[in-house]
């Protein structure tokens, strides 16, 4: 049976497939839709998915379920396979029990990532095979033979995709599950245990492993030869490989490589030899270009190719072939359409209260909530990283004291529920155990939006949407060592003014406060939410902008006076509270 | 890849440009061909601009449309058509809603929405525009705008009418709005037949 589907969900289909029985991940773009897809009622529950709170416990746990003997998968964005280094690398030393396959969705061009890292490298660094798929049946093909690779090798297998085969969908020639029966369990001292002592017996095995896998790289059906006239060669892998295919001329000769570590070398010298010029075609760093010049063989890559951002069909041709399409480039001047906070959306209460204070020095995080930072509200410091609101925001109450500049700032650490649980909680330790004076602020909108509204430990649900335990942000501070732990609701405004206000105060009076904002996400499914409609009276409207001020898509000028858009509009009433004169009324409830 | 065909969907994170690309694709696979499409998820979903794209042909490498490649290009909304015409083949056909979302910058008062973006299009494409919202009220329900643009683009691009779209829709949408859904499209063809 053939099926359209995107990479992520082809990859879930080949897990299931694979008879998988466990999968971890944390939600992170463009990895999400992976774990989405196991509820599917096809999958009968056989994979047990679950988010994890963050990216190191996915590892972690997959990990123990193959040491355990089942297949196991932990999947994640690019950044995340930095909080889950540790684990991984240590894998490589330890092996596996039944087959662990690590995902790791990079981000060329960065559609939603703080970074566009190759994590490539990651393969080399951490001596671990990877699997590069080009497109959705790839992904579903390749996953499985991951898992082969990873128990005839014993080591967990790095699968690298990238948003384009994460997200393009593809035709899809589907198979059955096949089941596996669970290896048999028995302690194992010198192989799990990764002490000093083992792991420097583990480390020469390693080398011998990886000497072993490259050898079985020259012979994989995993990469396939394209054979042309033998005047240009291209080696490609991943989505780079069909830009590849598309830009160069008919008799061209293609290695398209599945397997991209270790590297094949005998398969590539063969190939090299058998061309003229021999092209290097891959998204971001040099990595392939690099391996192949050091095996003394000439290539053309990157001194042609960009580095920064991701390729395409017309990138590749103009870069080397000088060729461009014609198109028609319009002078019609247009204005950018940046991302902005919902209307309606619960932190827009918040952020527009913290803008008021002059200062505040605000450590933000990723998430919606980054959107802080945008303009009109402008109400962000800094953002780093998944978790290092508090922290960093720590580090700069540390040196305003430091400093003698304490009495100039007040420093918040601004955090989401979810991103509090995949990293923060160690954040707000941080600044209890260290006499740090920042109040933390919890953005509690019950779900994790920004990938697309997935449940966390503190929603109740699990990723089956069944109940699970509910972790209480409130009691984890209280039990911390917060004093005054405020909650409120950050849609109403003067509740919110007071509570930001007192905080400081208790901040000041040597209390140590924190907020948790506590107002579920509009888009979130399956709950009731107070939906409504604001409306501006045109002739009470003196047109003074203050209710710009709080950035919502659904507020505009015109003629003077505000509008709202009605079709955009919630009643959310945030607007309304900052208007002056009253002009703007809730009409329908 | 000259047998190749691109279709470019464009619009504003939240417009549900999602169920169209689901018929298209489901109509294309039906039809016999290899189709990818690429779209982008995560923060542009955040209001921001968003598309579609959907290339289909006898076997198609890239799931992305270049510059000058789009045999037609659909807009939600109208400054992403402009935002996005330079994919657009010279010769080939866009499918405008006439419909303004003013983007943060104008809405803050910073800028204006530009001018002209219709009359620009104009002047340089095949271009066939109407007010998809006004339209899908007046059929009955302001959800099916995206159906009528749908049925708007299949007459404006000729190459797909042999395909069976009525029978995709009705297996694509619930069954309560497979009607509505169905009058969308037959209004979308209409209004371009009669352009």
């Amino acid at each position: 049976m053939k099926q359209l589907m995107s990479g992520n969900e082809a990859v879930a289909r080949g897990a299931w497939e694979a008879g998988v029985v466990f999968g971890s991940a944390y939600p992170g773009t463009p990895s999400t839709e992976i774990f989405e897809a196991f509820p599917n009622a096809n999958y009968e529950h056989k994979v047990n998915a679950e988010w994890a709170p963050n990216e190191k416990v996915a590892v972690e746990a997959a990990y123990g379920a193959s040491i355990a003997g089942v297949r196991a998968l932990a999947a994640m964005k690019h950044v995340g396979v930095n909080v889950a280094a540790d684990p991984i690398f240590t894998s490589a030393y330890n092996g596996v029990g039944a087959g662990l396959v690590i995902i790791s969705a990079d981000d060329p061009s960065m559609f939603s990532s703080q970074n566009e890292q190759d994590n490539r490298h990651y393969a080399e660094a951490a001596k671990l095979p990877m699997v590069e798929p080009a497109n959705s049946q790839n992904c579903k093909d390749y996953i499985k033979k991951a898992y082969e690779i990873s128990e005839k090798f014993d080591t967990p297998v790095i699968f690298r995709m990238t948003t384009r085969v994460c997200h393009s969908k593809g035709v899809v020639e589907l198979g059955e599950r096949e089941e596996q029966e669970p290896r048999a369990y028995s302690r194992q001292v010198k192989k799990f245990i990764a002490s000093p002592a083992n792991a420097f017996v583990h480390h020469p095995e390693l080398e011998e492993r990886l000497k072993a896998m490259a050898e079985f790289n020259d012979q994989s059906d995993l990469n396939e030869v394209i054979r042309g006239d033998g005047k240009i060669g291209v080696i490609s892998s991943g989505v780079a490989y069909h830009y590849a295919h598309e830009a160069f001329p008919e008799g061209t000769s293609f290695l398209k490589l599945g397997m991209t570590w270790p590297l094949p070398e005998k398969l590539i010298q063969d190939f090299a030899a058998s061309v003229e010029t021999l092209y290097v075609v891959e998204e971001l760093d040099p990595f392939l270009e690099m391996h192949i010049k050091a095996m003394g063989i000439a290539c053309i890559g990157k001194e042609k190719l960009p580095v920064c951002h991701e390729l395409n069909t017309e990138i590749v041709r103009e870069c080397i072939f000088g060729i461009r399409a014609e198109r028609k480039e319009l002078n019609t001047p247009i204005v950018a359409r940046p991302p902005a906070l919902c209307p309606g959306c619960p932190h827009r209460g918040f952020f527009y209260t913290l803008s008021r204070r002059k200062d505040a020095v605000i450590s933000g995080d990723i998430g919606c909530y980054t959107l802080g930072s945008a303009d009109p509200m402008n109400a962000m410091d800094s953002v780093i990283c998944m978790g290092a609101s508090l922290s960093a925001g720590h580090g700069y109450a540390k040196a305003f004291e430091l400093s003698g500049r304490k009495d100039q700032y007040v420093v918040f650490g601004v955090i989401g529920d979810s991103t509090f649980f995949h990293s923060g909680i160690t954040g707000a330790v941080e600044i209890m155990y260290n006499d740090g004076h920042v109040i933390p602020c919890i953005l509690d909108n019950s779900i994790t939006s920004m990938t697309g509204q997935q449940d966390n430990p503190g929603t109740g649900k699990n990723l089956f949407g069944e109940v699970a335990t509910r972790i209480d942000i409130e009691k984890l501070l209280k039990a911390i060592g917060f004093t005054d732990v405020l909650v409120v609701d950050p849609q109403d405004l003067k509740a919110m003014k007071k509570t930001i206000d007192d905080a400081v105060a208790f901040l000041k009076d040597g209390r140590r406060p924190a907020i948790i904002t506590r107002r579920p996400c509009l888009l979130i499914k399956g709950i009731k939410h107070e939906k409504g409609l604001c409306k501006v009276d045109r002739d009470t409207c003196i047109g003074c902008k203050s209710c710009l001020r709080v950035g919502c898509p659904a507020i505009f000028m015109k003629d003077g006076k505000s509008n709202i858009d009605a079709t955009l509009c919630v009643g959310c009433e945030v607007c309304a509270q900052v208007c002056p004169v009253q002009a703007i009324k809730k009409v329908e409830a | 890849m000259s047998n190749v065909h691109s279709i470019l969907l464009s619009g504003v994170g939240g417009q549900g440009t999602i169920l169209v690309s689901k018929i298209l694709t489901e109509g294309l696979l039906a039809g016999g061909y290899d189709v990818k499409m690429s779209e982008i998820h995560g923060m542009a979903q955040r209001g921001g601009s968003v598309s579609t794209q959907v290339r289909y042909g006898e076997q198609v490498d890239s799931p992305i449309i270049g510059p000058g490649e789009a045999d037609v290009l659909v807009a939600f909304e109208k400054m992403e058509a402009v935002r996005n015409s330079q994919f657009l083949k010279p010769d080939g056909v866009a499918v405008i809603n006439n419909l303004e979302i003013v983007p943060l910058p104008v809405a803050s008062g910073k800028v204006e929405y530009p001018q002209g973006l219709l009359e620009a299009m104009q002047a340089n494409f095949k271009v066939y525009s109407f007010d998809a919202m006004k339209e899908a009220l007046e059929i009955g329900n302001p959800k099916v705008a995206n159906v009528v643009l749908f049925g708007a683009m299949v007459e404006a691009f000729p190459v797909l009418q042999k395909l069976e779209w009525e029978e995709v829709i009705a297996r694509v949408v619930p069954e309560k709005f497979k009607e509505i859904n169905l009058l969308a499209f037959r209004k979308g063809r209409e209004l371009v037949s009669h352009q």
